[in-house]
């Protein structure tokens, strides 16, 4: 495979790899504070929309990124009060947010089927986007793609070196010890549901506004739960996410541009290709995986006191 | 600022719980009914029309009795693997294999009289969708993969197989193009009553509700899964055979899910076509949840919830409402009753000044 090629599609790798790194991180960040969210799918479905509507009728992008957060946030709100304060079954409560958000974006989404709203665009980092193979990859790309970078190292800097990454860690490894520690632990998991939907939300943000341009329904084809799966595949760490990420950012693009050149093979095989994958290397790190990395009470509600 | 506590009940509530969850269904509908307001329809009206439409008429019940079947076999396979804390949410892709295995059968065995070719067809469709419940709980045992994940990318994968043989391999040639199998023979199809649209597959529902039942309650491997289900840890120390079991469950599950693909391809359709997939392995998700896992209740929850989609199909006629308001609604019932079911045993206490 030559350079002309080759490139082109590392580029388009790392493009339709975002919108799966920043709902990895999300999700990485609510189950850090020890809650398991199913509902991606769906936060990344209306955070999508979300951007979409609101780009479309500001005008501006950064309000519908703003929104697309927002949305998804609000959504990810509903898990919390069903899970710290209704003490509902979190793989109930996920599932249940998953199909609620698929519905919304389908039953909002259907007047804007087709149409184009203003998003983001290619901007070039001047200096860096001339450095050969590294520059068309990483620094030819949009806003959005610079900022997925910076993400997984302000993360690994917010949890491991400041007081409220801390506390967030330790209501997901140890509620109880948290909790006699004085840590507010509802809020510290709120924050971590909430913080963490809205990432997600950016995530479908990204495919609306930067990656396709255009609503069509189920615009998020699975990458929600990818990232569920991708999640275990990091050991719950941001920095591992990114390779993740890439990794079935690569996939989807080889597919695409397979698709797009014309092969004998048929499309819907082609397009079983991620979820094959998922599998695949869901099993593999689960079976040579260190599930010390787990946060301790992840998916475990906590009970009120008596 | 906090004015209330939680405080757990001395004593779970008995009979309340029913109100509770009544209170919930209402909460959720009447939380539909804003969305429709918002929308500009209007809720009362779209209200009316919606259980009109819904329950209102003998052809609406019959079309719910119809949709109810895959929902009830999907929903008893879900809710047995749920009932070991297992999480088979691939009832979709379990579906979509039963509707391929079946379809092979009845295309290539067109020949045989109804009487065996329904049977082979049967077989075929337990078989397919038993293998694709069988991965997730195979990679779960030998490779500790979340059962969630692989079963919820199976149903990715089970769709798109789906499609694969509808628009290549199966393809009818005088179909003008459209994705479908050349209508099956007679002879697939399961009969129906008389000139009514309900059909053999109640009868199955029926039989194998019962034989379920039964299984649970008076045989060593129903009793086995409840107590696993209760406590892997109570289960591993009496030596259950943990690992049997959840390839027992996931299984029986998978077949379930087959059957329903069967039933729908054969005796709804007539033939495969990518609109046998209508979402019934999410529905039932809900419906196995809701009715807290028991056949009977599975079969209650399975008609409303099917009356649900019937009602807003006639809100999509007469109001224009997208279908997708189906899913909204299932979703705010499932977390409002997912929600109420706290109150069973815990109450919020007003915090005194003074306390």
């Amino acid at each position: 495979m030559n350079e002309s090629i080759l490139l082109p599609l590392l580029a388009a790798t790392v493009q339709s790899g975002t919108p799966i790194l920043y709902a990895t991180l999300g999700e990485i960040l609510t189950e850090r504070a020890g809650v398991l969210n199913l509902g991606v799918e769906g936060m990344m479905l209306l955070g999508a929309l979300a951007a979409f509507w609101a780009s479309l009728s500001t005008g501006s992008p950064w309000i519908g990124l703003l929104a697309g957060g927002t949305a998804a946030a609000l959504l990810s709100g509903l898990h919390a009060l069903v899970c710290l304060v209704f003490q509902g079954n979190q793989v109930v409560s996920g599932l249940a947010l998953t199909i609620l958000g698929t519905g919304l974006a389908d039953f909002w989404g259907t007047p804007f089927i087709g149409r184009k709203a203003p998003g983001f665009g290619t901007l070039g980092l001047p200096g860096l986007a001339d450095i050969p193979v590294l520059g068309p990859i990483f620094f030819q790309q949009d806003i959005l793609v610079y900022l997925s970078l910076l993400l997984p190292v302000a993360m690994w800097l917010f949890l491991g070196r400041t007081r409220w990454g801390l506390g967030l860690r330790s209501v997901g490894e140890y509620p109880r010890a948290a909790a006699a520690a004085g840590l507010p632990v509802l809020c510290y998991r709120a924050a971590g549901i909430m913080g963490g939907g809205f990432l997600v939300g950016l995530g479908g943000a990204y495919l609306s506004l930067a990656y396709t341009h255009l609503w069509t329904n189920g615009l998020t084809a699975g990458r929600g739960w990818i990232a569920v799966a991708l999640v275990i595949f990091a050991f719950w760490r941001p920095g591992r996410a990114i390779v993740g990420a890439y990794l079935f950012g690569g996939v989807m693009a080889f597919q695409l541009r397979l698709q797009a050149m014309g092969t004998n093979l048929p499309s819907s095989l082609l397009l079983m290709l991620p979820y094959a994958l998922t599998i695949i290397v869901l099993a593999l790190t689960s079976w040579r995986g260190r599930f010390t990395d787990a946060p301790g009470w992840l998916g475990v509600n906590i009970e009120p006191e008596e | 600022m906090l004015l209330y506590r939680i405080r757990k009940r001395t004593t779970p509530l008995t009979w309340q719980s029913w109100a509770i969850f009544l209170g919930a269904v209402l909460f959720s509908l009447v939380a539909s009914g804003i969305l429709l307001a918002l929308q500009g329809k209007p809720p009362l009206e779209g209200m009316r029309l919606f259980f009109q439409g819904g329950f209102g008429t003998s052809w609406a019940l019959e079309d719910a009795l119809v949709k109810a079947v895959p929902i009830y076999l999907c929903s008893l396979g879900v809710g047995i693997a749920f009932r070991l804390q297992i999480w088979n949410i691939g009832a979709e892709g379990q579906y979509a294999l039963g509707a391929i295995g079946a379809t092979w059968a009845a295309l290539h065995f067109s020949h045989l009289p109804g009487l065996l070719l329904l049977p082979l067809m049967l077989v075929c469709a337990t078989v397919a969708g038993g293998f694709w419940g069988f991965i997730p709980a195979i990679l779960k045992l030998r490779m500790r993969a979340n059962e969630i994940i692989v079963s919820l990318m199976l149903n990715y994968i089970g769709i798109r197989l789906l499609e694969y043989l509808v628009y290549g391999a199966w393809k009818d040639s005088r179909s003008f193009g459209f994705p479908m199998t050349p209508e099956f023979d007679p002879a697939a199809f399961i009969p129906s009553f008389g000139t009514s649209r309900l059909h053999w597959g109640l009868v199955l529902c029926v039989v194998i509700g019962v034989v379920m039942t039964l299984f649970l309650r008076f045989s060593r491997t129903g009793f086995e899964l409840k107590v696993s289900g209760e406590s892997v840890r109570a289960a591993r120390y009496a030596r259950m055979p943990y690992g049997k079991l959840v390839v027992l469950v996931m299984v029986i599950s998978g077949a379930l899910a087959g059957w329903a693909g069967f039933v729908e391809t054969s005796a709804t359709l007539g033939r495969l076509q990518p609109s046998v997939m209508a979402g019934y392995g999410y529905t039932a998700i809900v419906v196995a949840w809701l009715a807290k896992l028991s056949p009977l209740r599975i079969g209650i929850a399975s008609f409303l919830l099917a009356g649900v989609r019937v009602g807003v199909e006639t809100l999509q006629l007469d109001l224009q409402v997208p279908a997708a308001f189906g899913s909204i609604m299932e979703g705010l019932i499932l977390l409002s009753v997912l929600s109420g079911q706290f109150f069973k045993h815990y109450r919020f206490e007003r915090l005194t000044r003074n306390r």
